[in-house]
């Protein structure tokens, strides 16, 4: 009964080897789908900002989003907004939204009558290392390393289209409780270097010129190695 | 016919209500006139004039979304709370005045008040951002230091401690509500705030904001008021300027 006993403590501590290999999660399936988040800020009873000609931010920001959808749906990217009308969609709703789509990149869309050219915002929370079960309020904290890359991205393409860019981190409720690559984008009137207005938020060249930046920006950010099959802070 | 003693009985009655009357009338002027004379609207003391002093504020500007620090010579009160509301004040001045670099409408009776209390420890606080430049883009200010601490707010134990301190700036709703509208403009506001309370009373470490005393969402629809910045971070981006 002798080899019985050592069998049975062999299997012991080939189990006991083997749990944490167990434990270990599967590696992720390679991913196709590529999905691009669109939030076009403010919305409803929240007007934002109010631009020139009486416009309002948030029927600028719904313009730029239907804009952009169209042009990444033209070039195959799903694109999943957070309001596609002129409704109250809260922060938290809008983070949610963002985090149910499992995107690969996130937009926070904004305007305002201050400054120059075109804002790029990632988030100022300090890198943090991915939990299972991260917090709501500092979720993008995993992520902020790829928002800073999204960031680059984007100001590559913004500059490449002729505008001027400014890059910063900053704190914007919606966007760090993302669970994806996501930066707010800003846009502002376009000044020259004599900082005289020569392009106004309602010019439509601008808004269509922005928008083309913004899209080809996001073709870079898929075919970049490693994007499509890789959504893992 | 009336009784003679009832005649006489009216009479005197009447003559004592009429020497009643006389005689509270006569109470009342010698007391008004007591009143009068407790009153010395005299002052009793001359209002102190503080002296000038140098002021470091930290100016933001639109065009580069940069903030710089400035010297200005200013009266400062000895009290810390009347300090911080003067530096405050002349922050919003130039931010109100024609042709600034930031325009804020409001000026310095925007902060309606400033209390300092003893700084919280802070909890899961977000770490500081470098300040950083970006290759062909303009500088890149950095913007926010917040924390998510759940913080619970006391009053100094003793005056003569030395710890930190949680500076709770009071806004009008006026200022708020006539506060160009942008994530870049806002946060520039908020962190020159928090940076010029840090450079002229080094013990504040911390900020939080209010307007018309209640906690509001945003300022003017971005930058977050509900959290508590981090005052000692707020770089400026260039050396002072007088």
């Amino acid at each position: 009964m002798r080899w019985i006993k050592f069998a049975f403590a062999a299997l012991v501590v080939a189990g006991l080897a083997a749990s944490p290999a167990l434990a270990q999660p599967a590696p992720p399936a390679p991913q196709a789908r590529f999905v691009v988040v669109l939030d076009a800020a403010h919305g409803g009873d929240d007007s934002g900002g109010r631009l020139a000609n009486n416009q309002l931010e948030k029927s600028f920001t719904l313009a730029l989003g239907v804009r952009l959808r169209s042009l990444l749906a033209a070039r195959g990217i799903q694109v999943v907004t957070t309001r596609d009308t002129d409704a109250t969609v809260d922060p938290v709703k809008r983070a949610e939204i963002a985090n149910h789509a499992q995107a690969q990149a996130c937009l926070s869309l904004h305007a305002t009558e201050s400054g120059s050219g075109v804002y790029l915002f990632a988030s100022s929370l300090a890198p943090a290392a991915p939990a299972r079960f991260p917090a709501w309020k500092t979720a993008q904290a995993a992520w902020v390393t790829r928002s800073l890359n999204l960031e680059g991205v984007l100001n590559s393409a913004l500059l490449n289209a002729g505008m001027s860019v400014t890059m910063a981190r900053t704190t914007v409720t919606a966007v760090d409780s993302m669970t994806c690559p996501a930066v707010a984008v800003e846009i502002a009137p376009e000044q020259n270097s004599g900082h005289q207005t020569i392009a106004e938020l309602n010019d439509k060249n601008y808004q269509a010129r922005v928008a083309a930046a913004l899209a080809a920006a996001l073709l870079q950010w898929r075919t970049d190695a490693g994007r499509t099959e890789d959504r893992q802070p | 016919m009336i009784p003679r003693h009832q005649i006489i009985l009216f009479s005197l009655l009447l003559l004592a209500s009429l020497a009643m009357g006389v005689a509270l009338w006569h109470l009342r002027e010698r007391a008004h006139q007591r009143l009068l004379a407790g009153q010395d609207s005299a002052p009793t003391s001359a209002p102190a004039v503080a002296p000038a002093e140098q002021a470091t504020l930290l100016v933001a500007n639109d065009s580069d979304g940069s903030i710089l620090t400035q010297l200005h010579s200013l009266p400062l009160p000895a009290d810390s709370n009347a300090r911080a509301r003067a530096v405050l004040g002349k922050l919003l001045d130039l931010y109100a005045a024609p042709g600034a670099a930031h325009p804020v409408p409001g000026g310095a009776s925007s902060v309606a008040q400033v209390f300092l209390l003893h700084a919280p420890e802070i909890a899961g606080a977000v770490p500081a951002a470098a300040k950083s430049k970006i290759a062909e883009s303009r500088v890149v200010v950095n913007l926010s230091r917040e924390s998510r601490a759940n913080t619970s707010l006391s009053p100094p134990q003793d005056a003569r401690q030395t710890g930190p301190l949680l500076a709770v700036v009071n806004l009008t709703g006026s200022f708020a509500a006539n506060h160009p509208s942008g994530i870049e403009t806002e946060m520039l506001t908020v962190l020159s705030i928090c940076g010029t309370l840090h450079a002229n009373l080094p013990r504040v470490t911390q900020v939080r904001f209010l307007v018309d005393g209640q906690q509001r969402a945003t300022l003017a629809g971005h930058a977050d008021l509900t959290r508590t910045y981090l005052a000692g971070d707020v770089v400026p981006s260039d050396g002072a300027q007088p």
